[in-house]
């Protein structure tokens, strides 16, 4: 067997250790790899910036642990921009399993920027129904939520005295993993017309980018780059930008395979003509 | 009698779709109301939904069936955690939230994370370019893995503009295409269904 037979045999088990490799020694080891940001990101960072102090905004993390590592460093972000700037917030999430992650990044955010629960920022926690929670909220935010997470009335905490509607909410944020943007997009920007900023994974984000064009949504953050963007924006270290070390070594290992791949099998076939490598061809060890 | 099913339909789905382009607070109120009602459908789904994973991992311990354990897990799972739940609550500090913070939120992030490992793996395997559109594809998704990580501005300055372009005209363009088809399959769909065309929900054709 040669070298380039060998190469394409190689142990999976190899493959492995190089992406964990490729994950772990950049969290470690953070070298801290510039961020540009993307119009998408400063569209999202500009309009919640344009917001007025006391202004109050509604945000939904609708996501559960399998994608935490994408939208947890994006919603602290944002929510560190909304306490720094005196933004209060009602938070709420769609998902049960998002509750605990919720609630987790209010904790870290308040924390971090010295924001108070019923002051500056309200958790509802979870409700059940994405598009019956939309219209609802849309209707009589305390029909569907008479109490916050912790069975506290509404009516008793003073940062939620007068709202009741989108209508006195300066924008949606939606930071979420799955076809709940849609919905938040149909129900609250198309029949309460409530701007939108929208967080999501880096697989979604191309799904958006027409209601983006369309000013249906103001602003869009993708995945990690999109949360490292944001903290570089709000000028924070968090883990956006320390994933994003982790993000691209294991992008470059990546491609260098698929090139080391078929230039090996290049060097065996005889060009791009040649029959396809399937899997039985070269099983794993 | 058969007809009775077909009628609710129309009448539900008519009403439904015309309440939507109706902004008055009292239609909206309607609105609500029946989407409302959906809860009440999530809520005995969840009960046929626990009632039939009890069965099914049930019989697998009753039969000492391969990988009965993980059954018993479940099954242990199903009754302890809504328990505790009623008994201790769910929020921050409970059985409940304890358990999801140190079971759940690890378990769920590692399958996730596996995918990384996967990806490589059979990326190097059968990510080939075997055509001249295969060819494109790759090399599409290379420039977009490099160019979208911080590194990728390292290895050149240009990198990032061009994927830029690339999702904002070709990938906003098919987007735009398969909305547009997704959507108007899906008013066909409804359409089909609520004048009583299309009938396989039914049971039969």
């Amino acid at each position: 067997m040669g070298w380039v037979e060998k190469l394409l045999s190689i142990d999976r088990r190899i493959i492995f250790l190089l992406v964990g490799a490729g994950v772990i020694v950049p969290l470690l080891l953070p070298v801290n790899l510039p961020v540009t940001v993307t119009p998408r990101v400063q569209a999202a960072y500009d309009a919640i910036d344009a917001l007025p102090p006391g202004s109050r905004v509604l945000i939904s993390m609708d996501y559960e642990p399998e994608i935490m590592a994408e939208l947890m460093p994006m919603s602290i972000a944002v929510l560190r921009h909304c306490f720094r700037k005196h933004i209060q917030v009602v938070a709420m999430t769609l998902y049960p399993a998002g509750t605990g992650l919720g609630e987790h990044a209010l904790d870290v955010a308040s924390r971090a920027e010295g924001a108070v629960r019923n002051r500056d920022f309200v958790w509802l926690g979870y409700k059940s129904g994405f598009q019956v929670v939309m219209i609802g909220i849309g209707e009589n935010l305390r029909g569907m939520y008479p109490v916050d997470f912790y069975g506290t009335p509404l009516d008793s905490i003073p940062m939620m005295r007068g709202v009741n509607t989108y209508a006195q909410l300066s924008m949606m944020i939606n930071l979420s993993g799955s076809s709940a943007a849609d919905y938040w997009i149909q129900f609250a920007q198309g029949r309460y017309h409530a701007p939108i900023v929208l967080g999501c994974t880096a697989v979604m984000a191309t799904d958006y980018y027409p209601y983006l064009s369309s000013r249906q949504v103001l602003g869009l953050i993708g995945g990690m780059k999109g949360a490292a963007e944001y903290e570089r924006l709000i000028d924070v270290f968090g883990d956006g930008r320390r994933g994003m070390d982790a993000q691209s070594l294991v992008h470059l290992i990546v491609v260098l395979l698929v090139v080391v791949g078929n230039a090996a099998l290049f060097a065996t076939r005889g060009g791009p003509g040649a029959p396809a490598a399937r899997p039985g061809e070269a099983p794993p060890r | 009698m058969r007809r009775v099913p077909l009628l609710v339909t129309f009448l539900s789905g008519a009403a439904i779709a015309s309440l939507f382009f109706i902004p008055h607070h009292k239609a909206q109120a309607v609105n609500s109301k029946l989407l409302e009602w959906t809860l009440v459908v999530y809520a005995f789904a969840l009960i046929l939904g626990s009632l039939s994973l009890w069965m099914s991992h049930a019989k697998k311990v009753k039969k000492r069936a391969e990988g009965w354990p993980y059954s018993m897990v479940t099954l242990v799972a199903l009754l302890a955690i809504p328990g505790l739940g009623i008994w201790k609550g769910v929020g921050a500090g409970s059985p409940v939230g304890m358990i999801y913070d140190t079971v759940n939120a690890p378990l769920a992030s590692s399958m996730f994370a596996l995918l990384a490992f996967v990806i490589a793996s059979a990326a190097f395997r059968a990510f080939r370019a075997r055509s001249a559109e295969a060819t494109l594809l790759l090399l599409t998704a290379i420039i977009m893995m490099i160019g979208r990580v911080s590194i990728g501005e390292l290895i050149s300055a240009n990198l990032p503009g061009i994927t830029e372009w690339l999702l904002d005209v070709p990938n906003l363009a098919a987007k735009r295409a398969i909305a547009i088809g997704v959507g108007l399959g899906a008013v066909s769909t409804a359409l089909k269904i609520i004048l009583g065309i299309e009938r396989s929900y039914l049971g039969r054709s």
